[in-house]
């Protein structure tokens, strides 16, 4: 780790008066959970959750060539995609290692917003700035322009509906538009990792407050609970999403992570890592490379990151991410796991806890879907 | 938060009562029940164990993390809290009620347990 301070939001103070256990997260100091994170984690998946995820990196691409470099530098067709709508997507090296995965707005026909992990900002901002070389396009580092809030849950329309005169009803999933919730410009965007419909809404950091304390309070009486990042890793996980640095690596491709359908090799044009991809994808079609299943315990001890999966007493995969699931009650874990032991229901399957092999079942992911 | 006066604590974030007929209760303090997060699973020694002071004798699982539980004193396990095995939650809610974990016939303590106030102050510090 850095020895660096660690940064903090515009949220930070707020936080704390709510009396935040703070952790290190990436170089910033973030809220881990302000309670049990059991409850945030129900509030989210029954009411609604306010999430702080201002750690997220923004870098804007404008310019008459904003979608041809989009398509150049990541791996997905961003040229495509329409105004006001957002496509999740991926920044591959050359060898196809996957650099971050991505969620991209289009906000105009020449701008972009490109969302990165905290983890990985600087490292996809710097490959974008070396990728649009040659195109008429400005890449340009946002991450101080926009504080991040997020509502997530099945309360969070009818919580925004009260705030805003924005078309909520006619934003679809992955869509996002400029609007004003409780007086503040925002981008208002349909999008999250919890598996729950719900919005994030990128705003000045000096409007972060304000819009805050208005969705705590029009969310009060629907039971909107500020929650950490604790219950946004039990919430994705829980929907069977990727997690850069646990199922997403530069020594995975996006095939190796069962996400090719991501890599575009219709579009037009070049794109960075082109070449190694498509081998990528012939070798997951011939000869599968392990595959990435859900693990559910019989017992109640907890698989985390780097456990071992095992059948027969040999070593047949690794656990990327487990915790406890507040929804279904049991300790899960996503695996990758050798195909010959990764179709669900395969038998004899069980994880390395620390010296025990305890028993679990391979189950197609996610291991939640809300209800529509 | 306020560490009970009648106990002693360790360093690792256990406390002990004072022995009833040579048998102390051990539990977690608050400030570590805090600090783990929902408890999801506790193991426990089994009643006839012996334990000894400052080595691991169970776990404690919470979302995030696996922690060792360390024993404060010497001695063998008489009775474990099988409530709190069945409903691991009991740690945060009453860590030093009915979130006790097992019960120790004392044969020996180490030198350094902690005042209520000495805890305050290593927990502070």
């Amino acid at each position: 780790m850095s020895s660096s301070p660690l940064r903090r939001t515009a949220l930070d103070a707020l936080h704390r008066s709510l009396g935040a256990t703070m952790t290190d997260f990436a170089g910033w100091d973030m809220p881990l959970r302000y309670g049990s994170e059991r409850d945030e984690h129900v509030a989210v998946r029954t009411k609604a959750g306010l999430f702080d995820l201002s750690h997220m990196g923004e870098i804007t691409v404008t310019g008459p060539q904003a979608g041809r470099l989009l398509d150049y530098a990541l791996v997905g067709d961003l040229s495509s995609v329409g105004i006001g709508r957002a496509r999740y997507t991926m920044i591959c090296r050359e060898d196809g290692g996957i650099l971050d995965d991505l969620i991209v707005y289009r906000l105009r026909e020449q701008e972009y917003m490109v969302v990165a992990n905290a983890s990985n900002a600087q490292v996809v901002l710097d490959a974008l700035v070396e990728r649009s070389a040659g195109f008429d396009a400005e890449v340009r580092d946002d991450r101080d322009a926009y504080a991040l809030l997020a509502i997530q849950g099945p309360e969070s329309s009818g919580i925004l509906t009260s705030l805003t005169d924005a078309d909520l009803d006619g934003l679809k999933y992955y869509a996002g538009l400029p609007g004003t919730v409780a007086g503040v410009p925002a981008l208002i965007a349909r999008t999250g990792y919890t598996g729950e419909d719900g919005f994030e809404l990128f705003v000045a950091p000096s409007d972060a407050e304000k819009l805050w304390q208005a969705l705590t309070e029009a969310g009060a009486s629907a039971g909107l609970v500020p929650c950490g990042l604790s219950c946004r890793d039990t919430l994705r996980l829980e929907a069977g999403m990727p997690l850069y640095g646990h199922e997403l690596t530069t020594s995975l491709t996006p095939f190796d992570a069962g996400l090719g359908r991501v890599v575009k090799f219709a579009k037009e044009g070049d794109f960075v890592g082109r070449e190694a991809l498509r081998e990528a994808a012939s070798r997951a079609e011939q000869n599968p490379p392990r595959v990435l299943v859900g693990l559910v315990a019989q017992g109640r001890r907890v698989p985390r990151a780097g456990y071992a999966v095992v059948a027969g007493g040999e070593a047949v995969g690794e656990v990327t991410s487990g915790a406890p699931s507040p929804t279904l009650g049991k300790p899960i874990a996503m695996a990758y796991v050798d195909a010959a032991h990764a179709a669900p229901g395969t038998p004899g399957v069980g994880v390395d806890i620390r010296g025990n092999d305890e028993p679990y079942e391979v189950v197609a992911l996610p291991f939640y879907r809300r209800q529509k | 938060m306020s560490n009970p006066q009648q106990l002693r604590y360790s360093k690792e974030h256990e406390w002990l009562s004072a022995a009833v007929d040579g048998v102390s209760t051990v539990g977690i303090t608050e400030h570590a029940a805090n600090a783990l997060g929902d408890v999801v699973f506790v193991q426990l020694p089994e009643v006839g164990d012996t334990v000894t002071a400052g080595e691991t004798c169970g776990e404690l699982e919470s979302t995030k993390s696996v922690s060792d539980l360390y024993c404060p004193v010497t001695g063998e396990v008489t009775e474990i809290n099988q409530d709190v095995v069945d409903d691991p939650a009991l740690v945060n809610s009453a860590p030093f009620e009915g979130g006790w974990l097992f019960k120790v016939r004392v044969a020996e303590e180490p030198a350094d347990l902690l005042s209520a106030d000495e805890y305050d102050a290593h927990i502070a510090g």
